[in-house]
């Protein structure tokens, strides 16, 4: 007889579990010594709590009624159940709040797809700290926690997702062109975005703009190259790079202007990690200056999610590659 | 390849082939042993893997390839496929399309009396998505093989496919009713081997727009 467990989820044995455990661990430790406190958090919230973070409630997949009738989510993040978390039962605390958190989040995927319905996150969210100071400091110590759950070659890409739109308003692209571009940009197309570039009539120098932005990416020296509109965005990278390199780890960094992240609750930096042995990016996050406010508190803040699983990946593959040289 | 960093490659077997040889050769690439065998699938030394062109997105998705080529009508069929296209290889040209038997007005006179069009195609989500994106009901049949067979033998009233010379579609007395897209080759690449291997990576994607 087979008994299924749904697609997209899996079973962890021992000894898988004692290497997650390990790393979980490691990770939790450079958390904690940095004054990032563990929290936990229900697996299902109200929808419409979450809904007031993002209107998609992060594009959660899976719903269920209560017994009074309330529509629950699975949560498919953490930060918007932390965002919610600070403004609630930190009303009034002053200074950053730094917490961190080891949880499953679930999301809805293609059958085939070979990505996880339940997958586990390991995150840090720093409140009430302002760029750049604190965009750099999550950054410093998501590149620690990594190598000090064995890493050697993870780098985190960094951008702003507000750069394509300050580009589009500043050039008057009309309204109904602006979504399909920001589409093509976030799909990665960026043939179809050429397309359309070309299509809208604009001077040379904007043209060009439009289609080199998103392929910027690589060391300090893009950030010059962003110039016109967007110089006084990419400040806040530059800023950001300055205190990176004080810290000596900016070779960590790579800047990437085409950088979106899906969710919308981002208001600044956006960031991505990888690592070679992965091929998928190994975690995100970003700043999210808005979201605290929408439940009661007007803090900025930022953070970062590792997915466990790949970093777990990349840690194996990583050995593989040593052992072969 | 000259920037540095080795690129892994997939690139496309079948009607995509010939074209993506040609480029490879162009761009300074040893394609002489891929050439020369039908069968081998993995050419380390020239960085080369071969595959069905659908299978390159998922290759290129995963990491296995650097970087890959492949149709526009994946990469719809595929658009969930978290990879970056880069450049319009402008070979392979070819049309996605609805065709429909000569002769009688099958499709409308299934809209009109029975509220859908079943439709046969390879391609289930490109067919499906053009025809909610104009108001039409469909029923969408998957077939893996020819099909043209399925208008002619009523298992649907029209087809989604690509066609190039339109010349399987005469042959078979169908006509093409509505042009869904132009589809050429693509050069796509892996999310992050875009930001890691950055230099080589933009260096091959200059290469290519200025070899088509």
């Amino acid at each position: 007889m087979i008994s299924p467990t749904p697609p997209g989820t899996r079973d962890v044995l021992p000894d898988e579990m004692r290497e997650l455990r390990a790393i979980s661990e490691r990770l939790r430790g450079v958390f904690e010594d940095a004054g990032y406190g563990e929290v936990w958090t229900p697996t299902m919230e109200y929808e419409e709590v979450l809904a007031r973070g993002d209107e998609r409630a992060a594009g959660a997949g899976y719903r269920v009624f209560d017994d009074q009738g309330g529509v629950l989510v699975l949560r498919s993040d953490m930060t918007i159940p932390i965002a919610r978390l600070v403004a609630t039962r930190y009303p009034d605390a002053a200074g950053p709040i730094r917490l961190c958190y080891f949880a499953h989040s679930y999301r809805a995927v293609e059958r085939g797809s070979g990505h996880s319905r339940e997958f586990l996150q390991a995150g840090v969210e720093l409140i009430g700290a302002p760029a750049p100071e604190g965009d750099a400091e999550v950054i410093a110590l998501v590149i620690a926690a990594l190598s000090e759950a064995g890493l050697k070659r993870h780098r985190i890409g960094v951008g702003d997702g507000s750069l394509y739109r300050i580009l589009l308003a500043s050039f008057d692209v009309p309204e109904a062109e602006r979504l399909p571009l920001l589409e093509a940009l976030s799909r990665r197309d960026l043939v179809g975005l050429e397309a359309r570039v070309e299509r809208l009539g604009l001077p040379a120098p904007a043209r060009e703009l439009l289609v080199e932005l998103p392929t910027l990416r690589g060391g300090p020296e893009v950030l010059d190259r962003a110039d016109g509109p967007v110089a006084g965005a990419v400040e806040n990278l530059r800023a950001c790079h300055e205190l990176l390199a004080e810290w000596g780890i900016a070779d960590r960094v790579i800047f990437d202007l085409g950088l979106v992240r899906e969710l919308g609750y981002y208001t600044g930096a956006v960031f991505e990690v990888y690592d070679p042995a992965v091929g998928f990016a190994i975690g995100g996050g970003g700043r999210y200056d808005d979201l605290v406010a929408r439940f009661g508190r007007a803090l900025p803040a930022c953070g970062v999610a590792l997915d466990l699983e790949r970093v777990h990946m990349a840690g194996t593959e990583e050995e593989r590659l040593d052992e072969r040289r | 390849m000259s920037a540095g960093e080795r690129l892994r490659i997939a690139v496309p077997r079948g009607s995509l082939f010939p074209g993506t040889l040609d480029l490879l050769e162009r761009l300074g690439l040893d394609v002489g042993a891929v050439r020369a065998n039908e069968r081998r699938l993995l050419f380390d030394e020239s960085g080369i893997v071969t595959m069905r062109p659908s299978d390159v997105p998922t290759y290129v998705e995963h990491g296995a390839a650097d970087i890959g080529i492949t149709g526009k009508d994946v990469l719809l069929e595929q658009s969930g496929r978290e990879v970056y296209e880069l450049v319009d290889l402008r070979y392979g040209e070819c049309r996605m399309i609805v065709a429909a038997r000569e002769g009688d007005d099958a499709m409308g006179e299934s809209l009109r009396r029975l509220g859908t069009v079943r439709i046969a195609t390879k391609y289930p989500r490109i067919a499906a998505r053009h025809f909610a994106d104009t108001g039409r009901q469909a029923e969408i049949v998957e077939v893996k093989g020819s099909v043209e067979l399925a208008p002619l033998t009523g298992l649907a009233e029209a087809i989604v496919d690509l066609t190039a010379s339109g010349r399987t579609l005469a042959e078979n007395r169908l006509t093409e009713r509505e042009e869904i897209a132009v589809c050429t080759a693509r050069l796509i690449a892996n999310p992050v081997a875009h930001k890691l291997k950055a230099a080589a990576i933009d260096a091959l994607a200059e290469r290519t727009r200025e070899a088509t």
